[in-house]
């Protein structure tokens, strides 16, 4: 931080906007580091033509590649971050709101929109990481809890793309107390039998792995992405040793059993189509 | 320095050090130093008073992780007869992080499971300081079941810095543990009453605490992460935890105050570590109470309750 950043008062400092994907013609892999064509990388829904890597993605964008478009309605958009300890550190949690807000055009780390997906109408929701981490707080909860009320109510699929780093620490206990308010929302459509399939992508961490992302009836997960309880930095400082090879990476869960299969986004939609519509005993969709 | 004592309570430790001395030479004196004595030891007193009277979060966190504060099975001791722990989650361990059996509460069979800590360097090692690993929860949740199959109330103890965080943990799917337990405690079809005894830390303490009520000794705290954990992150300074425990608002009465908490029980003067049977006997009042009156309700009611009450967890504006 330069001299000129500390005389600022924090809540009219905002940071460079992050974003997943950068902006321009051109763009490069961070795995690979090929320079790829925008455009192209677009059409492959941000998965590098060159190596795979699947790149991180906003929750619209998300939602968009993966829903049909038109006939979608959004789910819980009024609601907003409130402040309920009145949360300071080095910066005011208000603040903190404001400035994701600002960079994400987000309200909060989640987004949840009802529609259809290749002619089947499901409620879909997204994690928005760019957002505060994804992390889970009061909104994040609610407005998941209301998505599988959606789901529950019109016996339609409900599908969660993960991709937080855990609960939000500035709404203290009331983010913890969301691990349970989702996995009971998750119990009600378990017993009613309406499915609910988990996407976990990079990366699902923390409280959101330890609830909701880990209660599909079917687990899936993006290739590679970091999916675990405790974040790597943390269990190499409790065990004191390099961590394996692959740690907490899809396959890795995959071959422990955490998983129910590992899916390419390109595939995403045509195969949990295919899922759900066994699932909910419909005949085999056309894509 | 007594290490009996925390850093804030050292003027305390001072004078009972001094009441030490004068019993001892009272003991084979002459003169009668009683009507001293009597007047140190309510001078202690009200000293301990005016301390305990404004502890800050960060001093109530020490309290709760104070090394003699009593545990899981201190608890069950004093409160259950006939208490039978049952061991092992059936598919890889026992963990000992964990306790849980039968017990009787005032002649009524119940299950009891909680976190439990070592006294000891070797039980704090075999104990792994009450983090439990997968299979404890694992474990947990089976003696749950059992509850539901044979339809008696279930009690849990929180105590716990928090799930542990090991390769071995991570292979066996903790986050899953964890999650597993939050989905199913949400409709397990019996009574449930949580009780925060030391420290409730983040998912590793929730996922044996989701219930009907949810009780928090005085001196306890709960919290998303602990204090050192959170000023790591957001100070960037594991020292900063004396802010970030006063931040998160982590005791049991300010949590009560935001409504995440039904009931604050009063400690002993000085901590349940000073008395152990006096914070027992005040919890076994709330037990039977809590348990008395749940037992009214019918099955689908306590359900529909629990449910509302996750539900309503939560702070947010809508327009």
């Amino acid at each position: 931080m330069n001299w000129f950043d500390k005389l600022m008062p924090s809540k009219i400092k905002t940071q460079r906007r992050s974003r997943s994907v950068p902006e321009g013609l051109w763009t490069k892999c961070e795995a690979c580091g090929s320079v790829l064509y925008r455009n192209e990388v677009e059409r492959n829904v941000y998965v590098c033509p060159k190596c795979d890597h699947h790149m991180r993605i906003g929750a619209r964008t998300r939602l968009k590649t993966f829903l049909d478009p038109g006939d979608q309605t959004e789910i819980g958009a009024g609601l907003l971050p409130e402040d309920p300890l009145r949360f300071k550190d080095s910066k005011r949690y208000r603040d903190r709101l404001t400035q994701a807000q600002r960079a994400t055009d987000e309200t909060d780390a989640l987004v949840a929109i009802s529609g259809r997906m290749l002619g089947m109408p499901v409620v879909a929701c997204a994690f928005e990481f760019s957002f505060m981490g994804g992390s889970m707080g009061s909104v994040v909860g609610e407005r998941f809890a209301r998505a599988a009320k959606v789901s529950l109510s019109s016996r339609i699929p409900l599908i969660c793309f993960s991709a937080s780093g855990g609960a939000r620490m500035q709404e203290g206990l009331f983010s913890l107390m969301q691990m349970s308010k989702t996995s009971a929302a998750l119990a009600q459509l378990a017993e009613a039998g309406v499915p609910f399939v988990s996407v976990m992508t990079d990366p699902t961490t923390g409280g959101v792995s330890a609830s909701l992302a880990m209660l599909g009836d079917i687990n899936v997960a993006e290739p590679q992405a970091l999916i675990g309880f405790a974040g790597p930095r943390v269990i190499q400082q409790t065990v004191g040793e390099t961590l394996p090879e692959g740690f907490q990476r899809s396959e890795f869960l995959l071959e422990h059993g955490a998983l129910d299969m590992i899916v390419d986004r390109r595939q995403m939609r045509e195969r949990l189509a295919s899922v759900l519509a066994m699932l909910t005993r419909q005949a085999q969709p056309q894509s | 320095m007594n290490m009996n004592f925390l850093d804030f309570e050292q003027p305390i430790a001072e004078l009972e050090a001094k009441i030490d001395e004068l019993r001892y030479v009272g003991d084979d004196s002459v003169v009668n130093l009683n009507e001293e004595i009597a007047r140190l030891k309510s001078k202690s007193d009200s000293l301990t008073r005016s301390i305990f009277s404004n502890l800050s979060a960060w001093q109530i966190a020490q309290l709760a992780r104070h090394p003699s504060r009593p545990y899981t099975l201190d608890y069950i001791e004093r409160l259950f007869s006939g208490f039978e722990e049952l061991h092992g989650d059936r598919c890889y361990a026992d963990d000992a992080a964990i306790v849980g059996g039968l017990a009787r509460l005032e002649g009524e069979p119940l299950v009891v499971i909680g976190q439990q800590k070592g006294r000891d360097t070797k039980e704090k090692v075999r104990r792994n300081f009450g983090m439990p690993r997968p299979e404890g929860y694992r474990k947990a949740l089976r003696l749950m079941r059992m509850a539901e199959r044979f339809k008696l109330p279930l009690v849990t103890f929180i105590d716990t810095p928090g799930a542990y965080p090991g390769v071995g943990a991570e292979e066996r799917g903790q986050s899953e543990a964890i999650a597993r337990n939050l989905f199913e405690m949400s409709r397990l079809a019996v009574p449930i009453v949580n009780v925060v005894i030391g420290e409730g830390g983040s998912g590793g303490a929730l996922a044996i605490g989701v219930g009907d009520r949810l009780i928090m000794l005085e001196y306890s705290i709960y919290s998303v992460i602990s204090p050192e954990g959170c000023a790591s992150i957001l100070w960037k300074s594991a020292d900063k935890a004396e802010d970030a425990a006063e931040a998160m608002g982590v005791t049991a009465d300010r949590l009560n105050s935001l409504g995440l908490v039904d009931e604050v029980l009063r400690e002993p003067l000085g901590g349940a570590h000073r008395d152990a049977d006096a914070m027992a006997q005040s919890l076994r009042n709330a037990l039977v109470s809590n348990l008395d009156e749940l037992r009214r309700h019918s099955l689908d009611d306590l359900l529909a309750a629990r449910y509302q009450r996750f539900a309503s967890f939560g702070r947010f504006r809508e327009e």
